[in-house]
């Protein structure tokens, strides 16, 4: 049943065999995850997909086992998910699965992205591999924001107030746009029932968007730390069983830490707030998005102007959309980058920091900090990246793979 | 080729606009327009908040001083310029300036402003602090401080007699 690369598997399984001539997804099953020659230098910064593939599996299934207990009326809503916690079978158990499932999602995301930008995977030819993976950060955001609406708490109905009232800011017609999404003139039924809806169907709109990402991916494979192109079979090793095993044990490490805040601390990347069912007339005196919105928020407060403040949020993601050609050098590693590395830290850094400024009350010491991080941020994608490929000269590169892997060794 | 293009894409529309316009308020929501309000047990110096179209409408019983700070404001201050007098006409233009009457909802980002109970911040310009991202408004409810871009919106209200005011 092995076979080498290029050559199509033979299957001894008659009934395999069969169904393959037909539909061949055995073939597909077996070029694409088994023999699929893939570099054979992966740190372990290289689980992060697969860590989101399984929190994505994770979320679905434990959400369709929510909904079948949820009830998405304003009146019912809340009462509903402390049933879940309190009365139905285990309920307690999804739930905090699924809410804290949100959060390790965006842990691997986060740390997924970051090794793209490390190790320069999204420079070409794998540009639209790196599009794609926006679409799906964004999808997820919108997906991750409707949900908390759901529980309808005080911070699920102030966080959906606030951000619908977004679109507010755009000339004209924002006012009518809000009052769209609203489906009323505030927060209301309407909003809690298309917003169940919606965050029961992206999840699905996220899983295609993954396969073409997957799709993308396995046109050229994938990038690695070295950040040079695979010149021969010398350089790789069959995905299964390395890779497999590789991302195995990456996927039970990240599972433990996600087990130990599910059974110790479920509540602790939440807010106390949306236990208070949610109330129309009373703002709560801090309001605050969750943990993985948190940069975003402080640059959207960090602008003193309504419209400003709300471009510069989306514009933050909207410039990873260019960042392959934001970045002028030729070298995709940051390993080989000796200026650009430690501007990428910077980054990393400056991105705490407007998390810390957007868990912050917008006052005193802290506007004009998230001042400073927004400036930095942009500057670092549409001043630094740009230049410093032009005047950075990069480390002599290694001949390849094989031969970095083997020098390590030896050193 | 051009006219038969241009025929599908005015099909396409016209099939899109019933989804889309779905999502637009439906027509029980829009019902609900109008509230009428007592207003004789606020005292002055007092406030309180009804619930109008899911939104709060604050009332507020203005003192003398309040109505005199409101009203010396040059408009050359105020980001979005307009006068105290404006503010609390009623429907059928009849000016009292001991009551101030505003959608209670932040004009930056939709959050209740705190000024409408005693013990609450009032920002810096005595009238109400917006505690999500900090614009102050002045006893007028106009903006003087902070992200928000224009005034605490003044509904359509009528006095239907000295104690009785109806709201939309």
């Amino acid at each position: 049943m092995a076979s080498s690369h290029g050559t199509p598997p033979v299957f001894n399984n008659k009934v395999i065999a069969w169904v393959d001539h037909r539909l061949p997804i055995f073939s597909y099953i077996e070029k694409e995850y088994h023999t699929f020659p893939t570099p054979r230098n992966f740190n372990y910064f290289w689980n992060f997909g697969a860590i989101a593939t399984v929190m994505l599996v994770l979320m679905i299934a434990t959400g369709i086992v929510l909904a079948t207990n949820y009830t998405p009326h304003v009146l019912m809503a809340f009462d509903a998910v402390e049933r879940i916690d309190r009365d139905v079978p285990q309920g307690w158990l999804i739930r905090d699965l699924h809410m804290n499932g949100a959060s390790f999602f965006f842990i691997a995301v986060y740390i997924h992205i970051f090794r793209g930008m490390y190790y320069g995977s999204y420079k070409a030819p794998r540009e639209l591999l790196w599009m794609l993976g926006v679409v799906i950060f964004l999808l997820m955001m919108a997906t991750a924001f409707m949900g908390y609406v759901l529980p309808w708490g005080q911070m699920s109905f102030w966080g959906a107030t606030v951000i619908t009232n977004l679109f507010s800011a755009i000339p004209v017609v924002g006012e009518s746009i809000v009052t769209w999404l609203w489906g009323g003139f505030a927060v209301d039924n309407p909003t809690l029932n298309r917003f169940f809806a919606l965050h029961y169907l992206l999840p699905f709109v996220i899983v295609a968007v993954v396969a073409l990402h997957v799709v993308a991916l396995h046109v050229h494979g994938s990038n690695n730390p070295t950040g040079i192109d695979v010149k021969g079979p010398q350089d790789t090793v069959p995905f299964h069983p390395y890779y497999t095993m590789k991302d195995g044990f990456g996927v039970m490490v990240f599972l433990i830490i996600f087990a130990a805040f599910v059974f110790f601390a479920p509540d602790y990347l939440g807010h106390p707030d949306n236990y208070i069912p949610a109330d129309p007339l009373v703002t709560p005196a801090h309001i605050v998005p969750e943990w993985y919105f948190l940069p975003f928020y402080a640059i959207l407060r960090a602008i003193p102007d309504k419209l400003g403040g709300v471009l510069a949020m989306f514009g933050a993601i909207a410039v990873l959309f260019i960042l392959p050609w934001l970045d002028t050098s030729r070298v995709r590693s940051c390993t080989f980058r000796p200026i650009y590395k430690w501007f990428m830290m910077l980054l990393v850094v400056d991105v705490i920091v407007l998390g810390i400024c957007g868990s912050k009350p917008a006052e005193g010491f802290w506007v004009p900090l998230s001042q400073l991080a927004t400036l930095y941020y942009f500057a670092h994608f549409l001043v630094l990246l740009p230049i410093l490929g032009k005047i950075e000269r990069p480390l002599p590169l290694p001949p390849s793979i094989a031969d970095s892997v083997l020098k390590k060794k030896a050193v | 080729m051009v006219a038969t293009g241009a025929l599908g894409a005015v099909g396409a529309a016209a099939v899109a606009w019933p989804f889309i316009n779905n999502l637009n308020p439906a027509a029980d929501t829009l019902a609900l327009s109008t509230v009428e309000v007592n207003v004789t047990p606020i005292a002055v110096g007092q406030a309180v908040t009804v619930k109008w179209r899911g939104k709060p409408v604050f009332i507020r019983h203005r003192t003398e001083a309040e109505i005199k700070e409101a009203e010396a404001v040059p408009m050359s201050q105020l980001p979005d310029p307009e006068t105290d007098n404006k503010r609390v006409t009623d429907t059928a233009k009849k000016v009292r300036p001991e009551w101030l009457i505003m959608i209670g909802v932040c004009t930056h980002l939709g959050c209740v402003p705190l000024g409408n109970k005693p013990g609450d911040p009032k920002g810096e310009y005595g009238g109400w602090f917006c505690p999500c991202h900090g614009s102050s408004y002045d006893t007028s409810g106009r903006i003087r401080k902070g992200p928000a871009p224009t005034n605490l919106v003044i509904p359509d209200y009528l006095f239907t007699s000295d104690s009785l005011v109806r709201i939309g």
